[in-house]
C-alpha cells in the first residue's frame, strides 16, 4: 500500500512536469482553473439574527397548528373523501379501459393475425442459415436487430453514467467513512451468510458464465448471464464486504471492462451494419450450427453485452449502498 | 399443467393485491419478489425459459435488492443493529 502510493506521488509530480498532461489535470478537476487568475475572497458565513430566527420559529409552530388540527381543517376532510372517490373511479374506468382494448385484440393463433407476417417467416426458415445460431431469440436480437439491441445496451451505459453522477461519492469522504466505520454498510462477517455465499457464488457465477457461452445454442444469452453475474457479485459484497470485493473488481476495472465492451460491441456491429446494408461479404465465419464456436458475431456480441450488464447491476448495487465502486 | 399454470395464476393476481395492500413496505417487497419468482414459473410454462432466466435474475434478485438498499437508505426499514422501528 504504502509503495503504490510512493508511486503514485511519483507518476504525479511526473505528470506535472509534462505539459501535455495540462489538459489531463484539468479534466480530472485537479486543477482549479480560477487559481491564481481570480482574486477569491473567502465568503462569510451566513449568520441570521436571532430576531429572524424567531419569527421563522414561530411561523413554524403556527403552520404546524393549523396543519395538524385535522378535526377543524375542512379542506383537509374534503380533500380526503374526494380522494378515495375519484381513486376508485380512475382505477374502475382505467380497467374497464384495459378489458376493452383486449377484447378489440384478435384471438390467439390465427392464421390471419397480423403479427403472422412475413418477418417471422422469414426469421423461422432462414434464421438458422443465415445466422448459424441454434436459438432463433437470439440469433433475432442480436444479428436481425442488432441495431436495436446496440441502442439498449447504451441505454444501460446512460443509465449507470446518471446514477454515478447522482450518487457518487468523493473518495475523500469515502476514506473518512471506511476508517470511520469499516463494514459500516454490510451485515458485520455473518457465518451463515458467508458460509452460503463461498458455496453459491462459484455456481452462480458458472451459470451466468455458462448462460451467456451458450446463448447461441440454448436458453439464455448475454442480458440473462449478465444479470446472473452482476447478482452473483451482489451476493459476493452483501457476504464479504466492498473490501474483498475490490480487490477483484475496482473502479479501475469497472471501467476498463464497460468501456471497452462497449466500444468492442460498436466495432463488431457496426462493421456487420456497414457490410450488411452495402452488400459486401462479411468475412466473419458461421460455422456449423451447434458449435460453440459458430453463429458469426452472436457470441462475441454476448460476451460483450453479458460484461456490460454485470458491472450495471453490481455498480447499481455499490453506487446506492455505499457511493463508490 | 393447465392446473399447474391456473394455481400460479391465481398466486400472481393474490400477490399483486397484496403488495398494494400491505401497510409494511419490507413485507410488499418481499411479496413483489415472490411475484417475480412466480412470474419466471410461469415463463417456463409457456416455454420461454430466456425470459424466465432474465426475469429470476432481473426481477426477483437485482430490483429486490435495490428496493431493500433504498429502504434503507431512507430509514424506513431498520438498521443492522436490530433496533427495528416496526
Amino acid at each position: 500500500m504504502n509503495r503504490r502510493e510512493k508511486e503514485k506521488r511519483k507518476e504525479k509530480s511526473e505528470k506535472e512536469e509534462k505539459k501535455s498532461s495540462r489538459f489531463e489535470s484539468w479534466l480530472d478537476g485537479d486543477r482549479d482553473i480560477y487559481d491564481g487568475n481570480m482574486e477569491l475572497r473567502p465568503q462569510k458565513e451566513y449568520e441570521p439574527s436571532p430576531y429572524l430566527l424567531r419569527r421563522q420559529e414561530n411561523e413554524r409552530k403556527k403552520m404546524e397548528e393549523r396543519v395538524n388540527d385535522v378535526a377543524r381543517n375542512k379542506e383537509y376532510r374534503v380533500f380526503k373523501r374526494a380522494y378515495r372517490v375519484l381513486a376508485v373511479v380512475f382505477c374502475l374506468s382505467f380497467i374497464a379501459l384495459l378489458v376493452l382494448a383486449v377484447s378489440w385484440l384478435p384471438p390467439v393463433g390465427q392464421a390471419g393475425n397480423p403479427d403472422n407476417n412475413e418477418v417471422s417467416a422469414r426469421y423461422i426458415e432462414e434464421g438458422l442459415q443465415e445466422t448459424g445460431s441454434v436459438n432463433i431469440v437470439t440469433g433475432m436480437i442480436l444479428t436481425y436487430r442488432a441495431f436495436d439491441t446496440f441502442g439498449e445496451t447504451n441505454v444501460l451505459f446512460i443509465a449507470t453514467c446518471c446514477v454515478m453522477v447522482m450518487l457518487m461519492l468523493d473518495e475523500a469522504v469515502l476514506k473518512k467513512q471506511e476508517t470511520d466505520n469499516d463494514r459500516k454498510y454490510e451485515p458485520k462477517n455473518d457465518a451463515i451468510l458467508q458460509g452460503m455465499a463461498f458455496i453459491l457464488c462459484p455456481v452462480i457465477f458458472i451459470f451466468g458464465i455458462y448462460v451467456i457461452l451458450g446463448g447461441h445454442l440454448g436458453p439464455g444469452g448475454g442480458f440473462s448471464g449478465g444479470a446472473v453475474i452482476g447478482a452473483g457479485l451482489i451476493l459476493y459484497v452483501i457476504a464479504f464486504g466492498f473490501k474483498k470485493t475490490q480487490r477483484f473488481f475496482n473502479e479501475a476495472v469497472y471501467k476498463t471492462a464497460k468501456i471497452t465492451s462497449l466500444v468492442m460491441y460498436g466495432l463488431i456491429g457496426s462493421y456487420f451494419y456497414i457490410t450488411g446494408a452495402n452488400g459486401i461479404e462479411n468475412h466473419i465465419p458461421l460455422g456449423l450450427p451447434g458449435h460453440i464456436l459458430s453463429g458469426g458475431i452472436i457470441l462475441p456480441i454476448n460476451i460483450c453485452v453479458g460484461i456490460e450488464v454485470a458491472c450495471t447491476m453490481y455498480a447499481f448495487y455499490a453506487l446506492f449502498r455505499r457511493g463508490g465502486l | 399443467m393447465a392446473f399447474l399454470q391456473a394455481i400460479l395464476l391465481g398466486f400472481l393476481v393474490v400477490c399483486a393485491i397484496s403488495v398494494s395492500f400491505s401497510r409494511n413496505l419490507l413485507n410488499s417487497i418481499i411479496i413483489y419478489m415472490s411475484f417475480s419468482l412466480v412470474m419466471a414459473m410461469i415463463w417456463i410454462c409457456l416455454e420461454s425459459p430466456d425470459l424466465a432466466i432474465t426475469e429470476a435474475a432481473v426481477g426477483a434478485g437485482v430490483t429486490t435488492i435495490l428496493f431493500f438498499v433504498t429502504l434503507k437508505k431512507i430509514h424506513a426499514i431498520g438498521q443492522e443493529d436490530g433496533k427495528d422501528k416496526h
